[in-house]
Order: C-alpha cells, then sequence, then structure tokens
C-alpha cells in the first residue's frame, strides 16, 4: 500500500496541454476518483502514475518515493484497462499468472495466489478458457484478478467498467466497492460516470482542461461546488442556471425574467449567475409570489421519478426533478418554479461561487 | 432463396474461374500431358507416349539433383534471412519516429525493382575489376585483391543469396508489420505495468500474436523462393553451380527442345513445390485459426 503525491506535473502533446501544473496528494488506502468531461486529461494524469505517459514537467511519488524515471514496470503499480487489454493467445489462469511466471515466483506460491484471486473474483471455473471465450464481464473479472495477483500497493482504474452494459456495470461497481474494503489498497480510478464517482470514491477530483477544478468528498463537491463548473458536473440532471445581475444600491439580483430580490452577500462579490438543482424546484401555480414564471413543455416519467422541462425564455429551459408524481400540465401551461433559500448557488463572473450570508432576507421575487 | 443467393454467388466467380482455367488449369493440364510423351518444341504434334520414361530421366540427371540441391540452400538460407531481417525491421518500424512514413516508403525501394535491373545492378557492383564491393573492401583493408564473387563456384550461391535477401526483405517487412500492426497497444502496457521485461514482452506477447502473419510472409517467400528463376539466371547464367530446378526445367524444355522431358521436369517442381507448401500450411497451422 502506498500514498501518492504529485507535484507540478505537467504534460504536453507537441502545442497542446493536456495537464497543467496538478498538484495532489493520495493518502494510503484512499479511493480516489479523477472525473471530468471528455479530453480534461483524467486518462493521462492517471498513466502519468502508472508510468506510461513519462510527464512533461513536475514529479510523482509513489509511497514517498520519487518515482518519475521509474519505468512503468518497476512502479509496483497494478493498471486494468477499459478495453481489458487480456493476452488474446493464453487461458485466464495463464493471463494472470504470467507476470508472476515472468518474476520467476515458485510454482505452488503461483498456484496459490492464482486459486485465491479466483475464488475472491468467482472465475475458478473459467481458468481454461480463451478470453474471447468469456462474456465482457468475466473478461473484466480476469482483468481485475491479473491486477490482483501480483499484489500491488497501487490499482489503477482507467474506466474499467464503460464496455459494460448497465446491469452489469452495477454489480461490477459493488464488487469494486467491496474489494476496496476488503483488500484497503489506495485505489484511484477513472471514469466519465459521475454515478461511479459518486458511489465509490473517498474522495473525488475533478478535472477540466488539465486543471484540478476541485478536489473533495462528494458530498462537499455536491453541497459546496467551489464553481460553476464543479456545480454543473456533478449531478443528473444538472443544475439549472440563469444570468442575474446584482444591483449594489437595493443590494437586489436581478434575473432574466425580471424577477428580483434582496439578499446579502460574503464580501464585494458580484454574482453574475445565479444555480438551482432540478431537485431544488418545485412547480407550483403560475403567478404565486415568490416563484419564477415559465413555460411547461414536456415531463419524462422514469417510474421512480419524474423530470419536467419549463422553459424560462427563448433559449433557457430549466429541468425539475420530483420524487412524486408531478400534477398533470399541458404544454404550453403557464407555471411558476419556487426554491428554498438554501437551495440556491451564486457564482460570479469568473464562475467562482459566491455565499450568500447565512442572515440573509427571505427573498422576495418581484413579478415583471 | 438460400439457392438463389448461392447460384448468384457462383455467377459472380465464374468469370475468376474461367480465367484460372485458361491461364493456370490448362498449361498444367497440358504440361503434365506432355510430360508423358516424347514431343519436341520444334514439331510438338508429332509425339506418341512413353509412360513415366520421362520422369525418369530427369530423376536420373545429376545436374537434376545440382538443382534441386541449390534450390533448397537457396531457400531455406535466404527465407530464413529475411524473415529474421524483416521481423528485425518490421519490429524498428512498429515505433512511432520522426519521418516513419518516409522511411516505410524507402525501404520498398529494393522490392520495387524488377528483379533483373537488381540483379544486373548487383552483377556489376560484384565485378571482380572494376566492382564497386571489390574496391570498397580493398579501400577499408579487408582485401588486397578483388573476389570473383560471381564466377568462383563456391561464392556464386552465396552472393545470390545476398541479392536476393536485399531485394525481398522489404517484402516480409511489410507483411510482418501489417501483423504487428494488429496487436492493442494496451496489450503491451498491461505487459509492462505487471513488470514483464521487454525481451519477455516480446518472446510470449509479440511473436505468438504475430505467427499467423509471420506464417504466411513465409510461405509465399518459401514458394516463392523455390521457383526461383531470374536472379540466377542473370547472375550465373547456366553455371550449375547456382541452377535452380526452374532453370533446369528452362534448359531442357528451351535449351534442349525437349518437350516431353522439360514437361516432365516441370511437373516434378510443381511437385516440389506443392509438397513443401502443404508440408507449411500443417506445421504452422496456418489453416486454423490459432488465437
Amino acid at each position: 500500500m502506498a500514498s501518492v503525491t504529485l507535484k507540478e506535473v505537467s504534460k504536453s502533446f507537441g502545442a497542446y496541454d493536456v495537464l497543467r501544473s496538478i498538484d495532489l496528494t493520495i493518502d494510503d488506502g484512499e479511493f480516489v476518483v479523477f472525473v471530468g468531461p471528455s479530453g480534461c486529461g483524467k486518462s493521462t494524469l492517471l498513466r502519468v502514475i502508472a508510468g506510461l505517459v513519462p510527464v512533461s514537467s513536475g514529479d510523482v511519488f509513489i509511497g514517498g518515493e520519487q518515482v518519475t524515471d521509474v519505468p512503468a514496470s518497476k512502479r509496483g503499480v497494478a493498471f486494468v484497462f477499459q478495453t481489458y487489454a487480456l493476452y488474446p493467445h493464453m487461458n485466464v489462469a495463464r493471463n494472470i499468472s504470467f507476470a508472476l511466471e515472468t518474476a520467476r515466483m515458485a510454482r505452488n506460491e503461483i498456484r496459490q495466489r492464482l486459486t485465491k484471486v479466483a475464488d475472491m473474483l468467482k472465475i475458478r471455473h473459467l481458468l481454461d478458457r480463451k478470453p474471447k471465450q468469456l462474456s465482457g464481464g468475466q473478461r473484466q473479472r480476469v482483468a481485475i484478478g491479473r491486477a490482483l495477483v501480483s499484489q500491488p500497493q497501487l490499482f489503477l482504474f482507467d474506466e474499467p467498467l464503460s464496455n459494460l452494459d448497465a446491469d452489469l456495470r452495477m454489480e461490477m461497481r459493488f464488487e469494486i466497492a467491496k474489494l476496496h474494503a476488503e483488500i484497503s489498497t489506495t485505489m484511484i480510478y477513472v471514469t466519465h460516470d459521475q454515478t461511479e464517482a459518486m458511489t465509490l470514491a473517498d474522495r473525488i477530483v475533478i478535472l477540466n482542461h488539465g486543471r484540478i477544478e476541485q478536489i473533495g468528498s462528494p458530498r462537499e463537491l455536491y453541497d459546496r461546488p467551489v464553481n460553476r463548473f464543479v456545480a454543473g458536473f456533478l449531478g443528473s440532471p444538472r443544475m439549472n442556471f440563469a444570468p442575474v445581475s446584482f444591483d449594489v444600491s437595493s443590494m437586489s439580483l436581478l434575473g432574466p425574467k425580471g424577477f428580483a430580490f434582496e439578499g446579502r452577500l460574503v464580501g464585494d462579490a458580484q454574482p453574475a449567475t445565479l444555480g438551482l438543482r432540478p431537485e431544488a424546484l418545485r412547480i407550483v401555480k403560475a403567478q404565486i409570489p415568490r416563484s419564477i414564471q415559465g413555460i411547461f413543455e414536456r415531463v419524462e416519467d422514469l417510474g421512480y421519478e419524474q423530470i419536467a422541462y419549463v422553459r424560462l425564455t427563448e433559449d433557457l429551459v430549466w429541468t425539475v426533478r420530483s420524487a412524486d408524481p408531478l400534477p398533470d400540465h399541458a404544454a404550453g401551461q403557464p407555471v411558476g418554479l419556487a426554491w428554498q433559500t438554501k437551495d440556491l448557488y451564486l457564482f460570479d463572473d469568473a464562475g467562482m461561487r459566491v455565499d450568500v450570508l447565512a442572515a440573509t432576507e427571505p427573498f422576495a421575487i418581484e413579478q415583471s | 432463396m438460400q439457392n438463389r443467393e448461392t447460384r448468384i454467388a457462383w455467377y459472380f466467380l465464374l468469370p475468376l474461374l474461367v480465367a484460372l482455367a485458361a491461364v493456370a488449369l490448362w498449361p498444367l493440364g497440358r504440361n503434365i500431358y506432355f510430360s508423358f510423351t516424347n514431343a519436341f518444341l520444334d514439331n510438338p504434334t508429332d509425339y506418341s507416349f512413353v509412360g513415366l520414361e520421362n520422369f525418369a530421366t530427369v530423376i536420373e540427371d545429376p545436374v537434376f539433383w545440382g538443382a534441386v540441391k541449390n534450390t533448397m540452400i537457396f531457400t531455406l538460407v535466404s527465407v530464413t534471412l529475411e524473415t529474421l531481417l524483416g521481423l528485425a525491421v518490421a519490429l524498428l518500424l512498429h515505433r512511432a519516429f520522426a519521418g516513419r512514413g518516409l522511411v516505410r516508403a524507402a525501404i520498398l525501394v529494393p522490392w520495387a525493382m524488377p528483379m533483373v535491373v537488381s540483379a544486373k545492378i548487383w552483377e556489376w557492383m560484384f565485378n571482380d575489376q572494376f566492382g564497386l564491393i571489390n574496391k570498397a573492401l580493398i579501400w577499408l583493408g579487408f582485401l588486397d585483391k578483388g573476389i570473383a564473387w560471381t564466377a568462383d563456384p563456391s561464392l556464386i550461391l552465396g552472393t545470390i543469396i545476398f541479392i536476393d535477401v536485399w531485394v525481398t526483405t522489404p517484402f516480409m517487412v511489410l507483411l510482418i508489420l501489417a501483423g504487428l500492426q494488429l496487436i492493442p497497444e494496451e496489450i503491451y502496457e498491461a505487459a509492462e505495468v505487471s513488470g514483464v521485461p521487454a525481451w519477455k514482452r516480446l518472446w510470449s506477447i509479440t511473436l505468438p500474436l504475430a505467427a499467423p502473419a509471420i506464417g504466411v510472409a513465409v510461405l509465399f517467400r518459401t514458394l516463392d523462393a523455390l521457383r526461383m528463376f531470374d536472379l540466377s539466371y542473370v547472375i550465373a547464367a547456366n553455371s550449375e553451380n547456382a541452377m535452380t530446378m526452374s532453370i533446369y526445367a528452362r534448359d531442357q524444355l528451351i535449351g534442349f527442345q525437349d518437350l516431353g522431358v522439360g514437361s516432365a521436369a516441370s511437373t516434378w517442381v510443381f511437385l516440389i513445390v506443392g509438397l513443401v507448401a502443404i508440408l507449411i500450411v500443417s506445421v504452422l497451422r496456418l489453416d486454423r485459426n490459432t488465437t
């Protein structure tokens, strides 16, 4: 087991900067998930830690040791690939034990470890098969077994579940969480799936354009996103935004439909955007005080929840999420949207979150 | 429906089958037919059947066995060298580096030249009096005086093998490179991360996975080498020291105008090449899916 420290790690491919001065410390035994949109550099960062991609500048430490120039084969890490990357010409047993054979480990030791891993992953009946005779889920188990058998000090997963169908993904997600609880080796897991990030991580690292946007527990990130990007990235459907302006003299916010409310903010920040999560909104009758007016567009009934689309302006549609069935609205019917003050997020024009002071006056919404 | 599709498939295949019959089956049949006769090339319509006499004549001719031996040595040595060199160059070219596309195109030049042209160029370079090779070796101090590369009976086959390796290694490189490029990069990364050293990755991953491609390349080159005619003919004319099976058959057929014996010699060549092809296919299991 080992901690991982990155110091000012940068990586460029030609003129394209994939990673820009990443500083990060991962504790021994922690489960950290790198998440972000495609091209944010999360996979490259994982490969830098594995040693598969050399850094352009900066330093990598594993277990307190500087490994920046240590080749991948000597870092003592295990890597699970999205494509599984099993050796197609070897059977499952050989796929798992190949690295141990190479390391000249004693035969009965290899057999012991193989049996243990196979039992743990329930793949003992598959040991004689070739990879192409396995299903996607079985292949992924073998790939995890191959990583597990070398008893690495660090586990790296690169979107390991992306090629599986939804049911299997959920099952494997659970198994990976269980695995971490059992062996408590440090794990770093890359995904673009926020459900995986939220459910697996001790801490989530959100990346965007090669930079870390925020590091924190799933709860922290969800409740207290540092900026608009993080707020918009986590949550499904994503947070609703609307441009606002702030009038300093009246201390009031002016929204897109002429709604306004008074409030006191921390410092002299200038909010430029307002954010509300879909589950923080309630659909109310049109023209009810303290609600914002919109046109009901459509509802998606998922059985366990409903998602409604309400148009505020020509190019602004907000989503509302509700566990309870929504009252029947015809498309085009005017409705109001209401929320509670505590659920409101504000961001300045650089996108950073602006805190609304706890002692704020109740928001008064005026109709235009 | 099934029947109709099958019938349409046969219609599409028909032109190919007709062409194959015209340029391969018919000449082969005629060749085997004539090998049982005493026909001569100047008047091929006047002949009678002589049974297996021509086959016996060929088998009893020590010159034929000399040609078989030369062909076998040539095939074994040149194909081995070409495979090893081809694999080495393919492994180098498989790595991404600046200018790889250019190198890949440039490496094809020897193979793109007609064999007769290459043979003539090398014959001149190997010339004992004026050749570049002797000049260079003398200048470098390896030799005191020029060697008769293409005249010395003990050197001529080696010289021919050298030229063939130069000309056809690019073909091996291309076929093997195509095989290497089918192996996913992540398999190597997986092995690398697990601590498998580079030589072991080559031995236990690259070679087994590239084996089908290498096998096909070896098969192609072996069949080509067994039929080799042009290179030997240009360099050695009909010196028995470098005579191949094909040159022997040509000598009987054209040189001696003996259509019967020449055809029998050609039939022997056909049978030997066929036998070797079957051997290679079964040993390398090219007919089976190996992965």
